[in-house]
């Protein structure tokens, strides 16, 4: 095998890098359950600790969204289940309690924004690629990368134990808006679950920054010899622009995270003024801006879309070059199209605020940069269109997913280009439309590319293979769900329709749309069910599942192929590899694929 | 019971599948791993063309279903400019959904594996990939253009001549304030505020512009084609004023006072005449998260006729008058100390 040649053909190389030293220490010492299953500081397992986290995570998440859909869909039907389960505090009479419904919208946003979409996303997918494709033994900092995910193992913890004191837990929505997250006497859920959701969102940004500061230093420093940087995988790539971005914006989130707890319990007056409550008492603080919280949240919370996309683009187009049997078209205008949206998620952070009363001449300026974005997203579009154009097809379930997220991510684009131009954002802004926008572009697009990765990687992960039976019947339920749930949303907030109404009955505007209400919910339920089919096909496989037995099941250039099929702690027991060309040469010379580690032919260009 | 019985089937069915999907890897193993893959990818290549197929009548279906029952007319000058805004974009948009979609799942179909098929080397291509910057890049062009035209158009400067109203929310309500004869809104000031004395704005009593100013709940008065600028307010959260037939929209914000104007173009009768919906009332929504009656948080705005207007406004008391029943407000214009809590507050 060409791998084998390679990775024997070199030995003779003498490799600078200090891993190598380290990796020979672990050659000695010996793994106990401990260090191995726990706290391990190999790359790969850390990875799979982010990934079943955020798994059990999204289970968790989209229980709460069937929660919720339930009411939404049957806001007159009393289901005594509920009751008895989730006592008559939250469920009295078997119906959804408003308190219960906003701690269940916010814990559900939290939970599939953070914990599922960026903790398990990236967590998983940087800790698993960064090293096995750039060629190095481990991350730069494995100890580091160890207390990343023990940090995020923290914060889970205290954001789940928020789910069960008196007063429930944070109720104000994903994005905590003050006052109304700042008074415990606005709502039950401003009260300890918010605290506990700010100090679990603090935990989690110190892993968020552990983690994306030894991506970015394990991409820069680590890469094995001849793997420049216009050589490495889309994937590495986009993790590279994903880590840069988080390590940039998260500080400023958590900044605004500490204003609000002062307010909350030190009598600031960062984001408090002129308030009366209900409960008949005028505050003391005056001179304020809620706006400003507004400002700094959405200074990470856009940037953090990206986070989530930014990965599963990598991952897609990864995984479709592989199954197109042919080269990503397009690999510098790929990494120039991310790097422009990398700057430009920066710049567009008030296109959230259109309507909060900021300057008009400022917004338009928001409107410019936030439509920009729309072509390096256009760009990203038509080069994986035209990778899959003259391709020779293999729908393995992760080319699938990658089918279905470049699917999702056009029609999701282009509602953004809705609501990022201010004069419609007016009438749609806080409407189902936009729930409908970014569940499609980023929900269901990032979990889709998520899939795609999953699936394709499995085999690396664990030594064997998903059922593919059950991964296609996962693809196309879930596919389909997808659209049927959120399409006809678009048509809800088109009508103006708000968000976060537990009930639209009351409202003579809104309440044509009960009928498509338990529709949606009933399909939602539906799709909840066979991502469990697709949980269990994880577990089974990982200890029944078909055994790898090539090294390189979906012939990829990748480096991860030339590892063996179960790699242990520096993941390639001899040398590490030599790199010697980019890593899209499919259908090269005739040839189905050429891996990195084979030198250019005589007479053969390099890409 | 019936929850049960049906997580029992649910589970039967996981069984089953499970069940299926086993022996199917088995029946794979069998018929040679080559065979299995060429007819899954045959399966799914075919899948590809159906969804698509299938998913563009669903698209076609949903709009037939729906498009009666979103947007209506719009009931402002305004509106009517979004409206336009919206199906020019929609135009737009949708062309290239199609075309993109189309695509899509047309080359997964047409170029799914066969063995007879050598994939084409085509890493990149200059030409093409100038051609996919440029053109989107003018398409948002345009749509920047019109946006913009329309945007300042819409939060531009008030007419002088705009029916000021002041909106204030609260947990979980609306009150509205008309500045009375003077056109003046009188100073207020949060820590005044007091529902048990009846003023639930915290006008100042010492300011007699306040004494005319009429403060009322639940409906709003509008007068039509008489542009008309909300000032609007928080008494403690951030809520926001939705309008949905106005197409307007605006936060409220506790001690940044936000505004918006716009022009109702049909009274609320010709409105009930035109929706045939003898019901039909403009329905003012909260659409920003603001606590557990978030979603009941509502009020009413009649559009009526400037004749009707002048006979609604007579017949309301100035708040004024309503925590002073003795001080007739021709006679108010000195007011002593005794008058609430007197507050000079740097407003």
């Amino acid at each position: 095998m060409s791998n084998e040649a390679a990775l024997h053909g070199h030995s003779d190389v003498a490799h600078a890098h200090g891993v190598d030293i380290h990796h020979e220490e672990h050659g000695h010492h010996k793994e106990t359950f401990i260090t191995k299953y726990v706290f391990s500081q190999d790359h790969k397992m850390i990875a799979k600790q982010f990934l079943i986290t955020g798994m059990i995570w999204a289970i968790l998440g989209g229980l709460m969204s069937v929660l919720f859909r339930l009411q939404l869909g049957y806001p007159d039907t009393h289901f005594q289940i509920l009751e008895d389960l989730l006592g008559s505090k939250w469920a009295k009479g078997g119906q959804i309690q408003p308190e219960f419904y906003y701690a269940l919208v916010t814990m559900h946003g939290t939970v599939l924004v953070f914990f599922v979409l960026t903790g398990g996303l990236s967590g998983t997918f940087a800790n698993f690629l960064i090293p096995l494709q750039l060629g190095a033994r481990d991350m730069a900092s494995p100890f580091l990368n160890m207390l990343s995910y023990w940090f995020f193992w923290l914060a889970s913890v205290v954001m789940l134990s928020s789910l069960f004191i008196e007063t429930g837990p944070a109720s104000g929505g994903w994005t905590s808006y003050p006052p109304l997250s700042a008074l415990g006497d606005a709502s039950e859920g401003s009260k300890t679950g918010m605290d506990l959701w700010l100090i679990s969102m603090a935990l989690f940004v110190v892993s968020s920054l552990l983690g994306g500061l030894n991506y970015i230093s394990t991409i820069l420093n680590l890469r094995t010899k001849g793997m420049s940087m216009t050589r490495m995988p889309l994937t590495i790539w986009a993790l590279l622009f994903t880590a840069i971005l988080g390590v940039l914006s998260f500080p400023v989130l958590l900044s605004g995270f500490i204003l609000l707890l002062f307010d909350r319990h030190a009598g600031t007056s960062f984001y408090l003024s002129d308030i009366f409550l209900a409960s008949g008492k005028a505050l003391p603080n005056e001179g304020g801006s809620a706006i400003l919280y507004q400002h700094l949240f959405w200074f990470l919370g856009h940037p953090e879309v990206y986070i989530i996309i930014l990965p599963a683009m990598g991952l897609v187009s990864e995984v479709m070059s592989v199954n197109a049997r042919k080269p990503i078209f397009g690999y510098m205008a790929m990494v120039g199209s991310m790097f422009a949206i990398a700057i430009l998620a920066f710049l567009v952070w008030a296109h959230h605020m259109f309507v909060t009363g900021l300057n008009p001449f400022l917004g338009s300026v928001f409107v410019l940069l936030t439509l920009l974005i729309a072509v390096p997203s256009a760009i990203k579009v038509f080069n994986w269109l035209t990778t899959l154009w003259k391709g020779n097809i293999r729908f393995t379930p992760g080319m699938l997913f990658a089918i279905g997220f470049v699917s999702m991510f056009i029609s999701g684009g282009l509602t953004g280009i809705f609501l990022g131009n201010s004069t419609l954002d007016i009438h749609l802004h806080d409407t189902m439309f936009v729930i409908a926008h970014f569940h499609i572009v980023m929900g269901v697009s990032g979990i889709l590319g998520m899939f795609a990765g999953i699936y394709h990687w499995f085999p690396k992960m664990y030594g064997r293979y998903l059922n593919n039976t059950m991964a296609y019947i996962h693809f196309w339920i879930t596919l389909v769900g997808a659209y049927l749930i959120f399409w006809p949303m678009h048509y809800e907030g088109l009508a103006g329709m708000p968000r976060r109404y537990l009930d639209v009955s009351g409202w003579l505007s809104f309440n044509q749309f009960g009928g498509l209400n338990r529709f949606i919910s009933t399909v939602a339920m539906i799709v909840f069910a066979v991502q469990l089919l697709f949980v269990f096909n994880f577990f089974y496989s990982i200890f029944k599942g078909r055994k790898v037995i090539t090294q390189n099941p979906w012939g990829a250039t990748t480096l991860e192929w030339t590892a063996p099929i179960r790699p242990g702690h520096g993941n390639w027991p001899g040398e590490i590899p030599e790199v010697h060309r980019w890593a899209y040469d499919y259908a090269k010379d005739g040839r189905e694929f050429i891996p990195q580690t084979e030198p250019l032919g005589s007479n053969e260009s390099a890409h | 019971m019936s929850t049960i019985f049906l997580l029992l089937i649910l589970l039967l069915g996981f069984l089953i599948t499970f069940q299926i999907a086993k022996a199917s890897e088995y029946v794979g193993v069998l018929k040679g791993e080559k065979k299995n893959f060429e007819q899954n990818n045959r399966v799914n290549g075919f899948l590809m063309i159906a969804f698509l197929v299938l998913g563009l009548i669903g698209v076609w279906w949903c709009n037939d279903l729906y498009k009666g029952k979103i947007l209506g007319e719009a009931a402002s000058s305004h509106g009517k400019e979004i409206d336009t805004m919206l199906y020019i974009t929609i135009a737009i948009t949708g062309v290239v959904f199609f075309i993109t979609q189309i695509l899509l799942f047309w080359f997964a179909y047409k170029y799914q594996y066969s063995e007879k098929r050598k994939a084409y080397y085509f890493p990149h291509d200059n030409r093409l990939e100038i051609i996919w910057t440029v053109v989107p890049a003018i398409a948002l062009t345009v749509l920047v253009g019109f946006g913009l035209f329309y945007w300042f158009r819409i939060t531009g400067e008030a007419p002088k001549d705009a029916l000021q109203v002041e909106v204030t929310g609260k947990q979980f309500g609306w009150i509205f304030r008309y500045p009375g004869k003077d056109n003046t809104f009188g100073k207020k000031y949060f820590k005044n505020i007091s529902d048990k004395d009846g003023n639930s704005l915290g006008l100042l009593w010492d300011d007699p512009y306040s004494h005319d100013d009429i403060v009322v709940g639940n409906e709003m008065y509008i007068v039509k084609n008489q542009p008309v600028k909300l000032i609007i307010n928080s008494r403690d959260v951030v809520h926001d004023v939705g309008l949905v037939h106005f197409r307007m929209k605006m936060d409220a914000v506790p001690g940044t006072p936000t505004t918006m104007w716009f022009t109702p173009i049909y009274t609320t009768d010709e409105m009930k005449e035109k929706t045939h919906n003898p019901d039909f009332e403009y329905e003012i929504s909260c659409d920003q998260m603001c606590g557990r009656g978030h979603y009941t948080m509502r009020a009413i705005v009649k559009v009526v006729t400037p004749e009707e207007f002048i006979l609604w406004k007579a017949k309301q008391k100035p708040n004024f008058v309503q925590v002073f029943p003795a001080k007739e407000p021709s006679s108010a214009v000195k007011t002593d100390s005794t008058a609430g809590s007197p507050m000079k507050a740097g407003l």
